[in-house]
């Protein structure tokens, strides 16, 4: 049946559509970081663009706001030399009733190559790839709770930079893996790339269940998670988990699990801490630690630029 | 009218009955079984050679919209049902007689499956205030119910099936917590978790459920639980049972096949409600099923647009399409789980009718002329275009499936006859 095949690889085995990082085989999640290792490069030029996608019209859709991600997705596409359309869909036309698969065919007619789609559900992106046109490409910019994969690519390509090997490495994610996209997808890219040991931390309302079934160790205790990992990944904790019953305040969060340089002493003396952003400071992560000598969250954002380039350099290669 | 079914194997679970002999039908009843009565002469001879005549399948779990009773009865018919019991929940709700009238006058005009509705409990299904349950029951209702939706205040509840308890009446519960399902749109666990949906705990439906049992103990009322779909229910209801409680339970069909790793890439015609859930819960259903804890097996018919279902997974309108799956979705269950053919048909027919109290799903002299007449080892591919119903919308599509109906004989009338 439709739904049950693997979307996102054409007849070769060859990436066509990029919806997660779960399914994914470990020779294209290198790939993508080999292809991205190019455009590091690139980025660092004077004349930043490349005539690789010129002709193609990509179509950035965003049915859920994200100015960050979606200019990044924008800086990407037109270092490629493609034309680039951005529709902040959220405000327009779904408010009229117009449903995703009418909003995706309009599009495909104005013959588009590529969409870009972030949702606020999971799964949408499926959708739209089981409904567009063979040649059209689609790219998940983040969909619900479910994955952010070129999120969880550039986390892994910014540890690669730092760390090397995948197979010594001890990764330590923290904070709302409950409603985060960005952790599954980078829980997916790490144990595909052979990290022998990924921790997730967090208070019991923020782990989602079964979660070890994913091949990770479950921690509660911030302290204890922390011991020698090699890498830390804080995750965003939005305002709005304060007013249910997850958890009491922020104060109380950043006193269990907020990272401080005290508490990120515990791990190795050369961990990196990365964060997808926005950041909260003071609540997720002090300060101190986030524009510390540790930090390498501005090179991820550099850095997803140019993975980004290399998502869709590839998808345009790809046919179906 | 005079129909004779010949040659056919006539199976009948009420009576334990299961060997080749001829039906007669006069006057929308049955006159005889075996030896054809003196001096006959059929206006019709059905051919039933290779085939199953069984009671016509009773389905205790329908849901019908205004303007779609023509399909749906055409798709019941199609599917061998001839006795369909309807959720309150249409628009507007049933919590009026005039509106019971109308529903079952409307359904009547059309000659074929017998339709039989579950008054709303409370008005407007809000859980607030009692409906008119007897008044209700005069105009046909056969039960009252919330259809999927919880009464918050137990209190309510209580009275309510005091008050039913008054009148005999029986209470059709679907156990779910409205606060721990909150939002919830799959079975909590690791499906749910890696495709990041929101989780419908089990607990959800065996607080509810131990809500339902306790108030039955105390009331009294026959309670039936619609649509299980733990193994801890499962439990909780063998144990009420054997303690003697008025209490009777379904399942739908969906569970005993599926589970929550076939909702795949967020196939939103597995969104179902109750969700699927794991394998474990599938087994024990199956298991309350064959050890008679789970008396009915039903279609839990939800028809839906594509416009409801074509929208991502957690947006998507929960339910399926049933009733032209029930029979080989249940002839399939029972060949997987070696199940006597003539306890699965119970199950589809005089064991939910009972549990229903309706008299119907059985094949005997004097009974009511409701047959279905199906080819066991003719196979069928499901797919839209073979619906009648309006909903197209199954999670069997592209499934070959076993059975196929040849005819349906609704009160001595053929309601439906497969093209040569």
């Amino acid at each position: 049946m439709l739904s049950k095949k693997n979307l996102q690889l054409n007849e070769n085995g060859d990436l066509h559509h990029l919806l997660a990082i779960e399914g994914l085989p470990k020779r294209i999640i290198e790939r993508i970081l080999d292809t991205a290792e190019s455009f590091v490069g690139i980025n660092e030029r004077e004349v930043k663009v490349v005539p690789l996608l010129r002709g193609k019209s990509i179509f950035n859709i965003f049915f859920e706001n994200s100015t960050r991600t979606r200019t990044t997705f924008e800086i990407a596409a037109k270092r490629l030399s493609a034309d680039v359309v951005s529709l902040d869909v959220a405000r327009s036309s779904t408010n009229k009733g117009e449903t995703i698969l009418d909003t995706i065919a309009n599009l495909t007619a104005m013959h588009a190559d590529m969409f870009v789609v972030r949702h606020a559900e999971s799964g949408a992106p499926y959708l739209i790839a089981q409904h567009a046109a063979p040649h059209v490409h689609v790219v998940n910019a983040g969909d619900g709770r479910h994955e952010h994969p070129t999120q969880g690519l550039l986390d892994v390509f910014t540890i690669r930079k730092y760390k090397k090997d995948f197979t010594r490495l001890t990764v330590a994610i923290v904070g709302d893996v409950l409603h985060s996209r960005v952790a599954r997808s980078q829980i997916h890219a790490l144990t595909t790339l052979g990290v022998p040991e990924v921790r997730v931390i967090g208070p019991r309302t923020l782990l989602p269940a079964d979660l070890e079934r994913l091949g990770v160790r479950v921690f509660t205790s911030l302290e204890e998670g922390l011991k020698g990992v090699d890498v830390v990944t804080m995750l965003r904790l939005q305002n709005e988990r304060m007013t249910g019953a997850l958890l009491p305040s922020a104060s109380e969060y950043f006193s269990r699990y907020g990272l401080t340089p005290q508490k990120l002493a515990l791990a190795k003396p050369d961990c990196i801490v990365l964060h997808p952003g926005p950041m909260n400071r003071g609540v997720e992560i002090d300060s101190a630690v986030a524009d510390g000598k540790q930090s390498v969250i501005l090179p991820q954002v550099t850095y997803g630029i140019a993975v980004r380039m290399a998502v869709m350099a590839i998808l345009s290669g790809s046919t179906r | 009218m005079k129909i004779a079914i010949r040659k056919g194997r006539v199976i009948d679970a009420a009576s334990n009955f299961d060997a080749q002999v001829d039906v007669f039908i006069a006057a929308s009843k049955i006159v005889a079984i075996g030896e054809q009565p003196d001096d006959w002469h059929s206006n019709r001879d059905i051919n039933a050679d290779g085939c199953i005549v069984a009671p016509g399948l009773v389905d205790l779990a329908v849901h019908v919209k205004r303007g779609t009773l023509a399909t749906e009865l055409a798709a019941a018919a199609a599917g061998g049902v001839t006795s369909m019991v309807c959720s309150p929940d249409t628009d507007p709700v049933l919590d009026e007689p005039g509106l019971v009238d109308m529903l079952r006058l409307r359904a009547q005009s059309f000659h074929g499956t017998h339709l039989y509705p579950l008054g709303a409990l409370t008005k407007s299904l809000a859980g607030v205030q009692l409906a008119e349950i007897s008044k209700l029951a005069q105009a046909g209702c056969v039960g009252f119910s919330q259809a999927d939706r919880a009464v918050l205040d137990t209190q309510v509840l209580l009275r309510a099936m005091q008050y039913a308890a008054t009148f005999d009446y029986s209470v059709w519960l679907q156990p779910e917590d409205l606060h721990l399902a909150k939002n919830g749109v799959a079975h909590e666990g690791e499906v749910a978790s890696r495709l990041g949906l929101e989780g419908i705990p089990s607990s959800a439906e065996i607080i509810a459920l131990a809500t339902h049992i306790e108030l039955a103990r105390v009331t009294g009322v026959h309670l039936h639980i619609c649509r299980l779909s733990t193994a801890e229910g499962v439990a909780l209801v063998r144990a009420a049972k054997s303690s003697g409680l008025k209490i009777t339970a379904d399942v739908a069909i969906n569970h005993l096949h599926l589970i929550d790793l076939d909702i795949g890439n967020f196939d939103s015609n597995f969104r179902l409600s109750p969700p699927l859930r794991s394998s474990r819960d599938r087994d024990a259903l199956r298991a309350g099923v064959i050890d008679g804890t789970i008396d009915a097996i039903v279609s839990d018919h939800t028809p839906r647009q594509d416009d409801a279902k074509q929208v991502p997974f957690g947006e998507a309108a929960p339910g399926a399409t049933g009733l032209e799956t029930l029979l080989s979705l249940t002839l399939r269950f029972a060949e997987s789980a070696r199940l006597p053919l003539n306890d699965a048909l119970g199950r589809i027919t005089y064991h939910a009718a009972q549990a229903a109290g309706l008299h119907a799903g059985r094949l005997a002299v004097d009974a009511v002329a409701d047959i279905c007449v199906f080819d066991p080892g003719a196979y069928r591919l499901i797919n839209k275009a073979g619906f009648r119903s309006a909903g197209k919308n199954s999670p069997f599509l592209g499934y070959e499936l076993p059975g196929v109906v040849r005819a349906t004989v609704t009160a001595g009338h053929v309601a439906y006859e497969a093209a040569a």
